[in-house]
């Protein structure tokens, strides 16, 4: 069967080989050695039309438990948010989903022109000076970040709040390994009303002259707002930069970092408009105060004019990047995630701000009501004390394991187990609610986890 | 009606882009329930328009876009294949995209059968042990086998390789992902024949080389026909071979980084196996690794235990992870489809095509423009403009003088070796009723250049927008819109 998507027919083909001046396809490949040639196929399944690849791939979806058949409370830095239709009738068109980086302005201006507003509406969100046009994922642009602030200051130790997403921790770690970059991580306060929050005291005590950054998240790995004004006062009595890691969601809601004294700001974008999707792609933002401008990773868009002098946009600052600049590169990156960059511009482009301020408070008034159901249920226990954002810890009665096993049975995906990144949260549970969530879906969990706890399956 | 403004100049306050359900839960009094410093003064500038509006807005950007449906987009080193329609089909199954990456194996056995199976399709076509699906993009999956490369020279206490050679003709990720890893970069010349200069090559290897990276066929679309002197040569002196894969579209089941001698390969899912672009991403960068290598793969390392797949974190010599979760799973399921509906006859094909069709318009095109390693070549080549620049129209004006008859241009400039170099690569997809129609605009230019060289000068002048201005746009950056 030949493949329809290769349209020259054998006899072009024939036509083709004689313009060349040579007699058959493999004469194309006589540079390669006969011992490196293949003798014989690749070992792959036999080709499958349409009709039987989407029979068989919708076998493999049946496989799953996916967050349209069952009711999702899991986050962990990933969130089952509304997705308004629109979004991916816009991404779907193929003039952007089908181009390549526009490296030809003229007939890009379209990517071009929405990589623009995406970097203003970061910018906004986090009130920074400029953003750049995306990286990978909120673990790869906090490991830039931190890159970025060792060479902007010239020193090799950052300071990284445990309270962290472990999955961006265990990214930083394993890329600075070689870098002599070191990470003195510091803990969060057990008890007390900041239970949940970063020791300050322990921040205190790891701050040097060495101290090239703090890395701080808000809202942290657990849900909880941190005071970012004071660990950047504290960074800055060391002359350390501040880095912070955010929710672009809670940003409807919370003063920006940038007001607070963040120099960095970097987050995950896949809460705005983009689907789980099995934790990929997602969408790194990454923005900065303005004296960092010229040192940011990755494409950025700027505004300049045609010869007519009318507005128009072009990749620029390209004197930073690894095509130009080689290993005196800022990065390494160059396939960025523009199409999710997209999507979130999109996405808040119909929320608007009054929107975006509806979905982060009717988080926070979902996550509060399930909270309190939760405890309500005498079957879960307070951890923390501090106030949260969409998502809070709890200590269940029965290993958080085991309920979610059961809860699965009622199409329920429970929280994450806190167990395995947090030794001193063993048992505790991370819940997440967003706007997506009503009041019967949280009091059929509020329901289901009294029942199993009580032994009553 | 044209209408170029921006998003938020568009913006009218109290207009609603989207209706979201009403909440029916208590509503909490958040002023009362953060602290009051916690919670924002001022607004973001979001814009408020209506979904109408949002449509129309970025319906007309798109119009002023240009992709591989729109037509003919020959970026060399790019591999701007057709992207098959099923493919996006099949990665907006709600049981794909509606997928948590934390639910844990026992709810998530189709994502995790998929990502198997593609470690072994993917093995099997690069000729290699195992593959992680990990890393992002090329440049993440560069990253990702140099530090396997630190990885395994610490592993047996050999500390002193620092150096990781590159060709001059290497892409700009390779050298700077080797400085990310702190290696010290070593570039080497290549022959008059455009190949790795062996010579040059002998020479640099000592006991502080780590590796070499290398592309095959190389950035002039030519294969490095010493490959197995090459390998031969590096491992001799204790280094590792890192094949850098955007251009394994020349080569699909035709021959194999492993076989070659490679220790570690990376494929661009979104060059050689017909995901889209994007507009820059996101792509996908799985590295396949020789056997002795597999203990440095990133974690989770996806397993068959009996009937039942599994993530596999217990691996004491992996290098940690590169990037969350398991790697840019939608991109991952869509060159599944791919290679699942072109079977290994198909791809195979898609190679051969390929470089018939980079041949064909190299040979229609030699008698009127420089190509300087004129040779047969793989599925892209050089040429060079520098005849059509003495006469004072440049790569430049070309490729601009290109995006008027309905192309997307070359690469131009790249690689650097080349002078005035125009990177054409057709890939497969294309007609050669199409392949016929761009040689005829490419000789009309070059006659152009030669009679009214000017004329190219002021092109484009049927885009959206006439030549921009970059140095202004570097000079005095504006980054954002401002009230």
């Amino acid at each position: 069967m030949k493949s329809s998507y290769i349209p020259a027919t054998k006899k072009q083909q024939e036509e083709m080989l004689k313009t060349i001046g040579i007699k058959s396809i493999d004469e194309l490949f006589s540079a390669i050695p006969d011992q490196l040639r293949l003798k014989e196929d690749l070992n792959l399944p036999d080709p499958l039309s349409e009709h039987e690849l989407k029979k068989q791939t919708q076998e493999l979806t049946n496989k799953n438990y996916d967050a349209s058949r069952n009711v999702c409370f899991l986050g962990a830095g990933i969130y089952d948010h509304i997705i308004p239709s629109a979004v991916s009738h816009i991404t779907s068109r193929q003039e952007f989903y089908t181009s390549y980086t526009p490296y030809q302005a003229e007939m890009s201006q379209g990517i071009l022109q929405a990589m623009f507003e995406f970097q203003t509406m970061i910018a906004e969100l986090t009130g920074m000076d400029a953003a750049n046009a995306s990286l990978y994922d909120g673990a790869s642009a906090l490991y830039e970040a931190v890159i970025l602030a060792c060479r902007y200051n010239n020193r090799n130790e950052v300071v990284v709040a445990r309270s962290i997403n472990p999955e961006y921790r265990k990214v930083l770690a394993s890329v600075l390994r070689h870098s002599g970059i070191e990470i003195k991580e510091i803990d969060f306060y057990c008890e007390g009303d900041k239970s949940g929050t970063v020791n300050l005291e322990s921040l205190r005590k790891a701050l040097s002259d060495k101290t090239s950054a703090v890395v701080i998240q808000s809202p942290n790995f657990f849900g909880i707002v941190e005071d970012l004004k004071a660990t950047s006062q504290m960074a800055k009595e060391v002359n350390a930069l501040l880095i912070a890691v955010c929710d672009p969601i809670s940003l409807g809601v919370f003063e920006a970092p940038g007001n607070l004294g963040a120099d960095i700001a970097v987050g995950e974008g896949q809460p705005l408009g983009n689907p789980m999707n099995f934790g990929g792609p997602l969408l790194g933002f990454f923005a900065v105060k303005k004296p960092l401008i010229r040192r940011m990773p990755g494409r950025i868009v700027g505004e300049t004019t045609d010869s007519e002098g009318k507005r128009g946009f072009v990749l620029t600052l390209q004197a930073r990047e690894q095509h130009i600049r080689r290993e005196k590169a800022t990065s390494n990156i160059c396939t960025n995630q523009a199409m999710c960059a997209l999507t979130a511009t999109v996405y808040l482009s119909l929320m608007g701000k009054k929107g975006l301020y509806e979905v982060a408070s009717q988080c926070i008034d979902k996550s509060v009501y399930a909270y309190n159901s939760l405890l309500n249920t005498n079957s879960v226990s307070k951890v923390f004390d501090a106030p949260f954002f969409r998502e809070f810890v709890v200590k269940p009665a029965i290993h958080p394991k085991k309920l979610n096993d059961e809860l699965l049975k009622d199409n329920i995906i429970g929280g994450y187990d806190l167990s395995t990144d947090y030794p001193e949260l063993k048992g505790c549970w991370l819940v997440a609610v967003t706007e997506k969530r009503d009041r019967a879906e949280i009091d059929l969990l509020a329901d289901r986890v009294k029942n199993i706890c009580q032994g009553g399956v | 009606m044209r209408d170029e403004r921006l998003i938020f100049e568009k913006s009218v306050e109290g207009r609603i882009g989207y209706s979201l359900p009403i909440s029916d839960v208590p509503k909490v009094n958040i002023n009362s329930l953060f602290d009051g410093n916690l919670l924002r003064e001022n607004s973001p500038e979001i814009p408020e328009v209506s979904e109408v509006d949002v449509i129309r807005h970025y319906t007309k950007l798109s119009q002023r876009n240009f992709g591989v449906d729109s037509g003919f987009y020959p970026l060399g080193s790019c591999t701007m294949k057709y992207n098959p329609k099923i493919n996006e089909d099949m990665a907006s199954l709600d049981g794909f995209t509606q997928m948590h990456p934390l639910q844990g194996p026992e709810s998530s056995q189709g994502c995790l059968e998929l990502l198997y199976r593609m470690d072994r399709y993917l093995s099997e076509i690069l000729g290699m042990e195992k593959v992680t699906l990990q890393p992002a993009a090329g440049a993440q999956g560069e990253m990702t086998g140099l530090m396997i490369i630190k990885a395994y020279h610490t592993s047996r206490n050999d500390h002193k390789r620092v150096k990781i050679i590159v060709p001059d003709s290497s892409h700009g990720t390779n050298p700077a992902s080797a400085a990310l890893v702190g290696f010290e970069v070593v570039h080497i010349p290549s022959d008059e024949r455009g190949c790795v200069d062996i010579n040059a090559l002998k020479e640099t290897l000592d006991d502080t080389v780590a590796g070499l990276m290398l592309t095959n066929p190389n950035t002039l679309g030519l294969f490095e026909e010493d490959i197995l002197e090459i390998s031969r040569m590096v491992h001799e002196c204790g280094g590792l071979l890192y094949y850098d894969g955007a251009n394994m579209n020349a080569i699909m089941g035709i021959a194999r980084p492993g076989d070659m001698g490679f220790d570690i390969a990376h494929v661009n899912l979104h060059k050689t196996f017909s995901t889209p672009h994007g507009g820059g991403g996101p792509g996908s960068g799985p590295i396949g690794v020789a056997k002795e290598l597999v203990p440095f793969l990133p974690v989770p390392v996806v397993e068959k235990q009996d009937d039942c797949y599994v993530l596999d974190y217990d691996r004491p010599l992996s290098i940690g992870k590169v990037k969350s979760f398991y790697g840019n799973f939608s991109v991952i399921v869509r060159a599944f489809s791919y290679i699942m509906t072109m079977g290994p006859q198909g791809l195979k094909e898609a190679s051969q095509t390929a470089v018939l069709n980079a041949n064909y318009i190299r040979k229609k095109l030699e008698d009127l423009y420089e190509i300087p390693y004129n040779r047969t070549c793989m599925h892209e080549f050089v040429l060079s403009a520098v005849r059509q620049a003495k006469n004072g129209a440049t790569a430049l004006d070309i490729a601009k003088s290109l995006i008027d008859r309905g192309y997307h241009p070359p690469t131009i400039y790249f690689p650097l070796i080349v002078k005035e170099a125009m990177m054409v690569e057709p890939t497969e997809t294309e007609s050669p009723e199409t392949l016929d129609q761009f040689i005829e605009a490419m000789r009309e230019l070059a006659k152009l250049a030669e009679e009214d060289p000017e004329s190219l000068k002021k092109a484009p002048r049927k885009a959206h927008v006439t030549r921009l201005d970059e140095v202004k746009a570097a000079r005095t950056p504006v980054l954002r819109w401002s009230k």
